[in-house]
């Protein structure tokens, strides 16, 4: 009787994890489709995409598209491709990144390590900067870029994007460092180390996780912005995201869709590179602190 | 003229009242030993004296200069912490090495000193590795040996063997004596375990909400101990402290009167009573006797000068291999006597216990202060 009981417990475990996969593997399908669409249609020739058939493999295979997109098509004015804008995207991203990094890592260090009357009312303040929405910063942000002349350059873009991450930056360190042992920093206060050295001998080598995760999410955050980017960018520094904007809009005659997919899959690139090399420490650091190890 | 002095240190956090009027002082080569309960305010005594944590007002000098507002690294002394405080991302090499890289000491210096601190410790074979790939007791070793490397004036231990296992913390305890026998340096250590205190001291002091409850050798605080508090807190099986009746007097000798249940009091008579305890004759005391201090009258101490014997019903036994531990009820309180291990008893028997009175002590139910 409890060979035969043992039996239909199996057979049921098996099949419901069949139904499992089954359920996972339609999402997985649901959730790739669009890329899939990207991706093929990027690969034709004008032609086919106009017959009407989205999904269907190229017939002939093409990256003309690619190219095109990369370096000839008409972006509002000028046919000089996403690759200016690319370059653009590039300048802004790494300096901002890095400053809102480097930034929140010493706020978190401060407000953890060195406390002060009113610390937390200072970190309060700077976890409100995650819940502003960016509509409310923008005049503000204009006036001052304005006043400073930094307006229209990717230094003013830098600035806006670094100064709004640091809200984020700081959470992110301030709640890792929380976790750090106090008493490695007296040690080392009693090695004589200085504010700086204890902060880059002894706490930066133990940050590698906080640093993917912060890093991961400024450089998606801003790689993707088209707020700032649209309201704050002059002629020569306008971001990836607006000129991807301008070439779908600006197409006289024919839409040109393969070239627009192209262009799309090219500004999401990188984002997606940075995701698949360190999305994994993502998760871990996401989870450290939460559990003291 | 003492080397460390601490003299009417206050510390405050906010409203509160951390540390009250502390006063202390200590030899060069002497061995400080801070003990109280858990929130007394003996580790922040010790961060005040490292200069981790400020002091509100009060005065703490090292060899006769004041190191008030000093830097940690400017005070000359050396801090093992409780938890090590090893720094992960260095070699144990790494760690003992980096204050001196700090003060920029030259790097053929630097080995030297490592490889010196290292013989001494025995952790020559573990430089290289990282701490989490060490024991708890070689990370114990290499936080000792970060603070040997300094050679300061003082060494400061913040509970340095309660993340041991019973058995390396005997060991290890033996190894901070024989070391401080080797260095001479002045220490200042942190426990909450008072047979710690108690075997590596020269001078314990005993803390307890913030206030220093008493400050001498450790026969002082174990033989006179200046209130109950201190009588109850150092010794393991702790103090018997009993309510009893003090008789006689005004020339007539003394005695000590234990209710019993189901029977008449116990009577002791006190042969050596001095004068402080005649004031309190026919009023209520607190007598407070040892466990080894009450036995059974073959091992009683043949030195003592005053011996009273009483007849006890003995409730439970407790062999412990080297002694036998018997539970009995005296003034309305159980009573732990320390008998030998052949002494031959049984539970639910009346049995004779002698009590050496030469180590009585008693207190004032009221102060809780010692009379005599």
């Amino acid at each position: 009787m409890s060979a035969a009981s043992q039996d239909v417990a199996t057979r049921n475990s098996i099949f419901v994890r069949a139904i499992i996969y089954v359920v996972l593997i339609l999402f997985a399908i649901y959730y790739l489709l669009p890329l899939y669409v990207m991706v093929v249609n990027s690969l034709k020739p004008l032609d086919e995409i106009r017959q009407g058939n989205m999904l269907a493999l190229p017939k002939q295979w093409t990256i003309a598209p690619w190219l095109s997109a990369w370096s000839t098509a008409q972006i509002g004015v000028q046919p000089v491709g996403l690759k200016p804008y690319f370059i653009n995207s590039v300048l802004m991203v790494v300096p901002a990144v890095a400053l809102s990094t480097i930034l929140g890592a010493l706020n978190g260090y401060v407000l953890t390590k060195w406390r002060f009357k009113g610390d937390n009312i200072v970190f309060g303040l700077m976890l409100l900067a995650c819940f502003i929405p960016f509509q409310i910063v923008l005049i503000p942000s204009a006036r001052i870029l304005g006043l400073t002349g930094l307006a229209g350059t990717i230094t003013g873009l830098v600035l806006i994007h670094a100064i709004y991450g640091l809200g984020f930056t700081t959470l992110f360190f301030r709640n890792y460092y929380e976790a750090f042992p106090t008493e490695l920093v007296r040690a080392a206060q009693i090695d004589g180390a200085s504010f700086f050295q204890i902060f880059r001998r002894i706490l930066l080598p133990s940050s590698g996780p906080i640093i993917v995760v912060t890093v991961i999410w400024q450089f998606t955050n801003i790689w993707n912005d088209f707020l700032f980017g649209s309201s704050f960018s002059g002629f020569n520094s306008i971001p990836l995201t607006v000129a991807l904007n301008n070439l779908v809009n600006s197409s006289t005659g024919v839409k040109e869709y393969n070239v627009h997919f192209a262009g799309a899959i090219l500004a999401a690139l990188p984002t997606l590179i940075v995701y698949i090399v360190s999305g994994r420490y993502f998760v871990r650091g996401l989870m450290a602190g939460a559990v003291k190890g | 003229m003492s080397f460390l002095k601490i003299s009417n240190l206050y510390k405050n956090y906010g409203q509160v009242e951390i540390l009250k009027d502390i006063n202390i002082e200590i030899d060069k080569g002497g061995f400080l030993v801070l003990v109280g309960p858990s929130g007394c305010g003996k580790s922040t005594l010790l961060n005040t004296i490292a200069g981790l944590e400020p002091i509100t007002s009060g005065e703490i000098a090292i060899n006769g200069k004041s190191v008030a507002g000093l830097h940690p690294s400017k005070r000359d002394i050396a801090m093992v912490f409780q938890s090590y405080a090893l720094y992960p991302n260095m070699t144990v090499a790494g760690n003992i090495a980096f204050g001196m890289e700090i003060r920029g000491v030259p790097k053929d210096e630097r080995d030297k000193a490592i490889k010196q601190v290292s013989d001494i410790l025995q952790i020559g074979h573990l430089l290289d590795r990282k701490p989490s790939q060490l024991s708890g007791g070689q990370r114990q070793r290499v936080a000792m040996g970060r603070a040997l490397v300094r050679d300061p004036q003082v060494f400061l231990f913040d509970e340095p063997l309660s993340n041991l296992d019973a058995k390396l913390r005997v060991d290890m305890r033996t190894e901070i004596k024989r070391l401080h026998q080797r260095m001479k340096t002045t220490i200042v250590y942190v426990t909450h375990d008072q047979i710690e205190a108690m075997t590596l001291a020269s001078k314990i002091a005993v803390l307890k909400d913030g206030i220093l409850q008493q400050f001498g050798t450790p026969a002082e605080i174990y033989n006179s101990p200046a209130n109950m508090f201190v009588a109850d807190f150092m010794g393991s099986p702790a103090m018997n402290l009993l309510n009893c009746r003090l008789e006689g007097g005004a020339g007539s000798s003394l005695s000590v009167i234990l209710d019993r249940p189901g029977d008449q009091p116990l009577a002791l008579p006190i042969k050596l009573a001095n004068g402080a305890l005649g004031a309190y004759a026919g009023k209520e005391i607190i007598f407070g006797v040892r466990p080894e201090a009450l036995t059974d009258p073959d091992g009683a101490d043949r030195n003592a000068k005053s011996i009273a014997e009483g007849e006890c019903l003995i409730e439970v036994v407790e062999p412990a291999g080297s002694d036998t531990f018997a539970v009995t009820k005296l003034g309305g309180k159980e009573v732990v006597a320390r008998l030998r291990a052949d002494a031959a008893i049984h539970a639910g028997q009346k049995t004779k216990l002698a009590f050496n009175l030469d180590k009585a002590v008693f207190f004032d139910p009221k102060s809780q202060l010692r009379i005599a």
